[in-house]
């Protein structure tokens, strides 16, 4: 076993979504495997960690976390915030399908582990209420230089934004529970540009 | 086979899941919506636009197209907006 999958069962909550990584985690080798070497370093595979949780997410660790090997030499991080809309929001409260939002976005880290050469991919998701100036979704990537880990990390949040399953609703400002975020259709164009996943 | 329904779906028809016995005919996605629209006025007030809705079998995002055949867990929900 790998020092990456001896890792990997720490950044999850159950054995059984352990066991859906692990098959994750061995498709995106068999995939990088079948394909021509990216570049000379081809045993490096992106090493991988998924959370969805209600906790705020720890922010200063996630980036630490993704510095994974001594060949990184970029790494791009984004965070999306609860707005408070003008004072009209109190919280965003986040609805999701459990399993398959880790599997939804696993399958997202899966397809930029493939398209770009990374060093490591990381994505927590929060679900359950969000208050304003709290963090909502972190996405990160590694790679020895920075081109790759800009386009990454892009390309994961476009798809994370019309293909992972969670749901917002807002909570207002008065106590009472307002209507459910419609969807964008420049969100849910936004994946176009990269082609269909 | 148990259907699963999440965000407007869900409080529309007033349940978070339930198991359901399948008529005859009803072989696709598409075929199940229109189905589960006629079973009452919670249902067709949670599909009335049918297009809207997206679905997984078995936690994998499907078409409309997409047969029924070996699907042990169908959601039902709108578009997300997460992220």
């Amino acid at each position: 076993m790998s020092d990456r999958e001896k890792r990997q069962p720490e950044t999850l909550d159950t054995a059984r979504m352990a066991s859906t990584m692990y098959d994750a985690a061995s498709r995106v080798t068999a995939k990088q495997d079948e394909k021509a070497p990216r570049s000379s370093s081809k045993a490096e595979i992106a090493e991988r960690s998924i959370r969805v949780q209600a906790e705020r997410i720890d922010l200063a660790q996630e980036s630490a976390a993704l510095v994974s090997a001594g060949s990184v030499g970029a790494t791009v991080s984004f965070t999306g915030y609860c707005r408070d809309e003008d004072g009209r929001l109190s919280a965003l409260e986040l609805e999701h399908y459990p399993g398959m939002a880790e599997r939804a976005i696993g399958a997202i880290l899966d397809e930029a582990a493939e398209r770009w050469p990374l060093l490591s991919i990381r994505a927590v998701h929060r679900y359950g209420l969000v208050k304003p100036g709290e963090e909502i979704v972190f996405v990160g990537c590694a790679s020895a230089h920075r081109q790759a880990a800009f386009e990454a990390a892009e390309f994961v949040m476009d798809f994370m934004k019309s293909k992972a399953p969670f749901w917002k609703r807002e909570h207002l400002a008065d106590g009472s529970v307002g209507g459910w975020v419609e969807s964008k259709a420049t969100d849910e164009a936004a994946g176009d540009r990269w082609h269909r996943l | 086979m148990k259907l699963a329904y999440f965000a407007w779906v869900r409080e529309r028809i007033g349940l978070a899941e339930e198991e359901v016995v399948l008529p005859a005919g009803v072989g696709t996605v598409g075929d199940l919506i229109a189905w589960l629209k006629g079973r009452g006025e919670n249902y067709a007030h949670a599909f009335e636009s049918p297009e809207t809705i997206r679905v997984a079998i078995d936690q994998e995002h499907v078409d409309h197209s997409e047969p029924l055949a070996g699907a042990k867990e169908v959601a039902l929900f709108p578009p997300m907006t997460g992220g």
